[in-house]
C-alpha cells in the first residue's frame, strides 16, 4: 500500500493552481501523469465542489478553537449530513484540525483538496485503481492525447457519497406515434 | 489497332447511354447537384479530387438547406487503430442522456424521430432478457431499486451481417473497424435492418428534419451529414469526433453522468479498453451469432 501511494505521488507531476476570474475563487488543476500511458497527460478539470464562498475554510476556522469532540453541528456546516460509514467516521478523520485548509490521510500526511482522490483510495483501494487506469469514473477529452479527469468527489458527495437517481430524458416514440411532414402514419 | 477501336466503341456507347441516362433523369426533375449526387461513383472508388468537390458538393448543399456553414470531412482511418467500447451495465441509470447527446451530436432526424441508441429497461430478477426489456419506461426517477439498464447502439461488428446482405456494397466495415454507410450510395432496400440482430440501423421513412440551431456544423461524410429520405444511417462511434484531429471521445462517453461508458484503442496495450478486457468480466451482446462486436458489456462493480 505505502508503495501504492509513492507512485501516486509520481503521478502527480505538476500542479497549476489559477485563480477563476468569474468567482473570484481558486481553482485547481491537476496534471497527472499515469504510468501505463506516459505520452498523455492526464488532468483533473473539475476544481472540488465546494460550495460558495467556503473556501478557504481558514477564513473562519483561524479564529476557532479545534472541537475534538463528534456532536451535531448546529453554528455551521448544519447542512452536512454525514451518510459515510457515519458510524466511525467524523469531520476530522478526513479534515485536518490544524490546517484547515487541507485534508490528512490516515498517516497525518497532509493533501490538498484537489488530492483528495488518495484519500478516498484508503478506504477504497480498487477503486482508486481503475479510476487510474480509467476504467471507474468518468474521463474526457481524447481518446489519443489529453483527457480531463472529474475527482471522485465531483459525482461522489463525500458527505454522503451514493449516487442520486435522476430524471430520465423522454422515452423514444413508438413507431405507430412516428408521422411524416403530412401527418401520415409512417 | 483493331483493339483501339473496339476501345473506341465501347467507350462511345458508354457515353451515349450515360447522356441518354442523363436526360432521362433530368426530364424526371433531377439536375445540377441532384444530378451529380445520383450519378456520383462508390465513395471507395473516388480519387481524392472527386472526393474533395463531393465534399464541397455537400457542403453547399447543406447551406442552402440550413442556412449555416458547415464543415464536411472525408478524413479515413488512422494505421494501428482498431475502435472498441465497453459500457459497464452495473452503472449505467438509464438516465438516456447518452440517446439524446448522441441525436444532437449527430444530426439525428427530430422529426420524424430517430435515434441510434436505445436503452433498455431490465428486471434484476430476469438478467438479460430481451423477451421482457422495455425501452419506453417512464418514471420519476432512475435508476429504479428493482431494474438494470442496458443501453444498445451498433455493436461494430468484426463480422457484420449488415454488411454481407446489401445489394450494392452501399455499408462496409473500415480499417479502423467501424462499419459505415454511403448514404448517397444506398438503395433504400433494407436488407442490412432486417440483417442486424441488434435492431442497430435506422430507415429514413420521411424526409429527415432538423432545427438549423441545433443542426451540428462539424461533419464527416460518412458519419453525421444530414442524411435523406430512403436511406439507412447507424451508429460511426461518433467517427467526426473520434478520427477528427483532436481524437475526441463519442459524445455519449461524454454526457455519460455515471461514466459508464469507455472507448478507445483495442490495439493501444495502454487503453482503458484493453484494461477493463483485461481485468473486468465482460460480457458480449448476442455471442453465439459470432458477429464479434466491438462494443463490450461489463460488470464494473
Ligand atoms: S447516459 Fe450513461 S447512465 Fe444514462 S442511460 Fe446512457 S449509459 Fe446509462
Amino acid at each position: 500500500m505505502n508503495n501504492y501511494f509513492k507512485s501516486s505521488f509520481v503521478i502527480l507531476s505538476a500542479l497549476i493552481f489559477f485563480s477563476c476570474s468569474k468567482s473570484g475563487k481558486s481553482e485547481e488543476t491537476i496534471k497527472t501523469n499515469y504510468e501505463s500511458n506516459k505520452d498523455s497527460n492526464l488532468i483533473a478539470v473539475a476544481s472540488p465542489p465546494f460550495s460558495e464562498f467556503i473556501f478557504p475554510c481558514s477564513r473562519c476556522h483561524k479564529n476557532i478553537e479545534p472541537n475534538h469532540k463528534r456532536r451535531e453541528l448546529v453554528w455551521a456546516h448544519d447542512n452536512i449530513k454525514l451518510e459515510h460509514d457515519e458510524k466511525n467516521r467524523w469531520c476530522l478523520d478526513c479534515h485536518d484540525a490544524n490546517n484547515r485548509d487541507k485534508l490528512h490521510l490516515a498517516d497525518g500526511r497532509l493533501l490538498d483538496f484537489t488530492e483528495s482522490y488518495k484519500l478516498c483510495g484508503q478506504c477504497h483501494g480498487p477503486t482508486l485503481r481503475n479510476w487510474l487506469a480509467g476504467e471507474h469514473g468518468k474521463r474526457t477529452g481524447s481518446w489519443k492525447g489529453q483527457k480531463q479527469y472529474l475527482l471522485c468527489v465531483n459525482c461522489h458527495n463525500p458527505h454522503s457519497p451514493r449516487f442520486k437517481p435522476l430524471e430520465p430524458l423522454p422515452r423514444p416514440m413508438k413507431p405507430s406515434e412516428l408521422r411524416d411532414t403530412n401527418g401520415i402514419r409512417l | 489497332m483493331k483493339k483501339n477501336t473496339d476501345l473506341t466503341r465501347r467507350e462511345f456507347i458508354k457515353g451515349a447511354a450515360g447522356i441518354a441516362g442523363a436526360t432521362v433523369l433530368a426530364s424526371c426533375g433531377l439536375s445540377g447537384d441532384a444530378l451529380e449526387a445520383f450519378l456520383q461513383k462508390h465513395f471507395k472508388e473516388l480519387s481524392n479530387d472527386e472526393k474533395a468537390e463531393i465534399l464541397k458538393r455537400i457542403e453547399d448543399e447543406c447551406k442552402a438547406k440550413y442556412g449555416k456553414e458547415v464543415a464536411v470531412v472525408g478524413t479515413p482511418a488512422e494505421e494501428g487503430v482498431l475502435f472498441a467500447y465497453a459500457l459497464d451495465i452495473s452503472r449505467c441509470i438509464g438516465c438516456r442522456r447518452c440517446v439524446y447527446g448522441c441525436c444532437e451530436e449527430n444530426n439525428q432526424s427530430r422529426d420524424p424521430q430517430i435515434h441510434w441508441i436505445t436503452v433498455l429497461e431490465m428486471d434484476k430478477s430476469e438478467g438479460v432478457n430481451l423477451e421482457k426489456a422495455n425501452s419506453y419506461y417512464e418514471v420519476d426517477k432512475v435508476p429504479q431499486p428493482d431494474k438494470f439498464y442496458f443501453p444498445v447502439a451498433c455493436q461494430q461488428c468484426e463480422n457484420p451481417p449488415c454488411v454481407k446482405v446489401c445489394p450494392v456494397k452501399a455499408t462496409w466495415k473500415e480499417p479502423d473497424g467501424i462499419v459505415v454507410v454511403d448514404y448517397n450510395w444506398c438503395i433504400g432496400c433494407r436488407c442490412c435492418i432486417t440483417a442486424c440482430p441488434y435492431g442497430a440501423r435506422h430507415f429514413n421513412w420521411a424526409e429527415p428534419k432538423i432545427p438549423t440551431d441545433e443542426l451540428n456544423p462539424s461533419m464527416h461524410y460518412l458519419g453525421n451529414r444530414p442524411r435523406m429520405k430512403g436511406c439507412v444511417e447507424k451508429c460511426t462511434f461518433c467517427i467526426q469526433r473520434t478520427r477528427g484531429e483532436e481524437k475526441k471521445y463519442p459524445k455519449c462517453v461524454e454526457v455519460c453522468p455515471v461514466g459508464a461508458r469507455k472507448f478507445g484503442n483495442l490495439l493501444d496495450p495502454s487503453s482503458e479498453i484493453r484494461y477493463i478486457l483485461a481485468n473486468k468480466r465482460v460480457f458480449i451482446f448476442k455471442e453465439e451469432l459470432n458477429t464479434r462486436p466491438k462494443f463490450f458489456y461489463y460488470y464494473g462493480l
